[in-house]
């Protein structure tokens, strides 16, 4: 166990070294990032030019100018926001609650839903029930979340008038609050439902078709018991191992989602920054998201061994 | 998924057989499950609209008349002559559909081939020599995997400014570790073959074993995973177009069509709609054949999803 955590440990700091790197070489990917300072059609005098270098340290040696980069990153300095003039971590730091608010609600809802009907559908396999779950995951999985966000605000928000438009709400009393979450945690939720549905449904049906399972029935352990204590337990495994996946999903898509239904999140503070040219604001959230992706990665990796214990001897 | 062959299985809570009414309904899905017509159908009409898409758009994809602004479909009894209606600029919908066909057409292809031999010639590699190469190749692939593709590719059009080639490569980078992973996995069992041991024996260069007999073992896989991203690819491409990174405008492509609709919901419901109709169908379908290719082609990937 101790050499497993050692292992996947070193294996994060090495992710986060390369991932670092890239996010790096792509902030050096146009020959000199101080041109993103100046607007297009004005010039700079080749002083004010030399002196924002020396600020922004980009006239040293590119190892250098990584090395200095990655020690600030360390000591938790992102850097400032060209455009706001404010550290980023600040920035993202206000906006982080309610990106990470929206996508825990939508994953609560996501598994909550997604697993008890994957388990449903391997149940009831060729049922009406199942081709209706299959189709819905089917769909979750193929339409564009932005567009059936479009179609959801179209419907609900403007034809019906049952639910707001934008925002999260935030001061309203809780019911009204509740009603801003409708539409973007169903957006948000509907592709990891399905994610989860189509695993679920289909370690579900291997478990039940083994060996085990038709032991204990044949035993005479009663039905229920069966499939809550004997198939659900092994069953279960899988749909938990595609979290991290999952929560990539979840990253990607919250940017859409807060653009689409103006969710003050760090998505929309990215969008905003590559509207505006703020090169630090941006680098600074890739590289936040990036961090929180392999760390959330690392935990999930950990909860297995928890849950499957052949995982740590492997 | 495997359920061609057991449609009429039984309830496995009650004990018993799926209503008659039902059985007769499972009939036509099982024939639309032993053979993809709706993908088949679905997909050459799309590859023969982005081929054609020159010949056949009634309207130009990039010009409209103002006059025509925000006409209404014309399958919905509108006038003015657009079949689906005409959008802020009074462009022709459904013209722009056909060439956002190519638009997304190009792409998906160009990524798959991209991603696809770039992926796949890592994972052989990877799983070939195993080792501390292995090891490098897989981390870079966890590592690949942890960066968000949107935000980089937001970063970039800021960066380098957003282009078709830009675009492309993003993908790319986004996808190839889905090949790779797959790849090495498959590789990882075909080297213990015994015919990969006699060509050893045989004196077959390490590059021959690879090429010819390694290489042709992965043709299903490679198949069944670029069939599977390809609806990736298109989603992501409609995603990024519709933050405006992805194909820079007047070039017409369905996310970026939902996006200029996007203003317009309660005037003109049809610029928004129509694309992402397009887009739901397209990857609709591509699921479905990569559920038939892989129950046919490789059965062993059935436990992925």
């Amino acid at each position: 166990m101790r050499n497993f955590l050692a292992r996947r440990l070193m294996f994060s700091a090495l992710s986060m070294i390369v991932a670092s790197m890239a996010v790096f070489g792509l902030a050096h990917a146009k020959e000199d990032p101080i041109n993103l300072f100046i607007q297009p059609g004005y010039f700079m005098a080749p002083e004010t030019l030399a002196a924002l270098k020396a600020k922004w340290g980009l006239d040293k040696p590119l190892v250098l100018q990584y090395l200095t980069w990655a020690g600030n990153m360390l000591r938790g300095d992102l850097g400032d926001s060209v455009q706001q003039s404010r550290p980023v971590t600040t920035i993202v730091g206000e906006k982080w609650g309610a990106t990470a608010q929206l996508a825990i609600v939508a994953w609560i809802f996501g598994t909550i839903t997604g697993i008890p009907l994957g388990i449903l559908s391997a149940l009831k396999r060729g049922s009406p029930t199942d081709y209706f779950a299959r189709g819905f995951a089917l769909f979750g999985q193929s339409l564009p979340a932005f567009w059936v966000g479009l179609v959801g605000i179209w419907i609900f928000a403007v034809y019906l008038g049952w639910l707001p438009v934008f925002g999260r709400g935030a001061g309203l009393p809780f019911f009204e609050q509740a009603k801003h979450y409708v539409l973007p945690v169903l957006v948000l939720g509907w592709g990891p439902m399905a994610g989860y549905m189509r695993i679920t449904r289909s370690a579900m049906l291997e478990v039940l078709d083994s060996e085990y399972i038709k032991l204990a029935r044949a035993k005479g352990v009663s039905e229920r018991s069966v499939i809550w204590k004997h198939a659900l337990r092994n069953a279960i495994i899988q749909p938990l191992t595609i979290a991290t996946l999952l929560l990539a999903g979840f990253m990607d898509g919250a940017v859409l989602v807060e653009v689409i239904f103006a969710w003050p999140g760090v998505g929309r503070v990215a969008v905003e920054a590559v509207n505006s040219n703020d090169f630090m604001l941006i680098t600074g959230t890739v590289f936040i998201f990036t961090a929180l992706y392999l760390f959330m990665s690392l935990v999930a990796d950990l909860l297995y061994t928890v849950v499957d214990p052949r995982i740590r001897y492997a | 998924m495997d359920d061609s062959q057991n449609l009429e299985s039984v309830d496995v809570l009650t004990g018993a057989p799926p209503s008659r009414k039902f059985r007769v309904h499972l009939r036509y899905l099982r024939f639309l499950r032993t053979y993809p017509i709706f993908s088949v159908v679905i997909l050459s009409t799309l590859v023969f609209a982005a081929v054609t898409a020159s010949w056949i758009a009634p309207f130009p994809e990039r010009y409209g008349q103002l006059r025509d602004r925000h006409a209404e479909p014309a399958i919905f009894g509108g006038e003015g002559g657009h079949l689906l209606g005409a959008d802020s600029v009074g462009r022709d919908i459904y013209s722009r559909l056909l060439f956002g066909a190519r638009v997304s057409l190009i792409i998906a292809v160009g990524t798959i081939l991209i991603a696809g031999s770039f992926g796949t010639t890592l994972g052989l590699i990877s799983g070939w020599y195993g080792g501390w190469i292995d090891e490098a190749i897989m981390r870079l692939v966890d590592a690949m995997n942890a960066i968000p593709v949107i935000l980089v590719a937001l970063v970039l059009a800021v960066a380098v400014g957003q282009s078709f080639w830009l675009l492309l490569g993003i993908l790319s980078v986004g996808l190839w570790p889905g090949f790779a992973r797959q790849v090495r996995a498959e590789t990882l069992s075909l080297k213990e073959r015994d015919y990969v041991d006699m060509a050893k024996v045989g004196g077959a260069s390490t590059g021959r074993i690879l090429y010819r007999h390694i290489l042709p073992g992965l043709f299903s896989t490679v198949v069944v995973v670029s069939t599977n991203l390809v609806g990736t690819v298109i989603l992501a491409e409609a995603g990024l177009s519709f933050l405006g990174v992805g194909v820079p405008p007047p070039t017409p492509s369905w996310g970026g069509m939902i996006a200029d609709g996007r203003l317009y919901l309660t005037d003109a419901w049809w610029v928004s709609a129509f694309p992402g109709i397009a887009i739901g169908l397209t990857v609709t379908s591509l699921v479905f054949l990569g559920d038939w290719l892989r129950d046919h082609l490789d059965p062993r990937l059935r436990q992925l999803e």
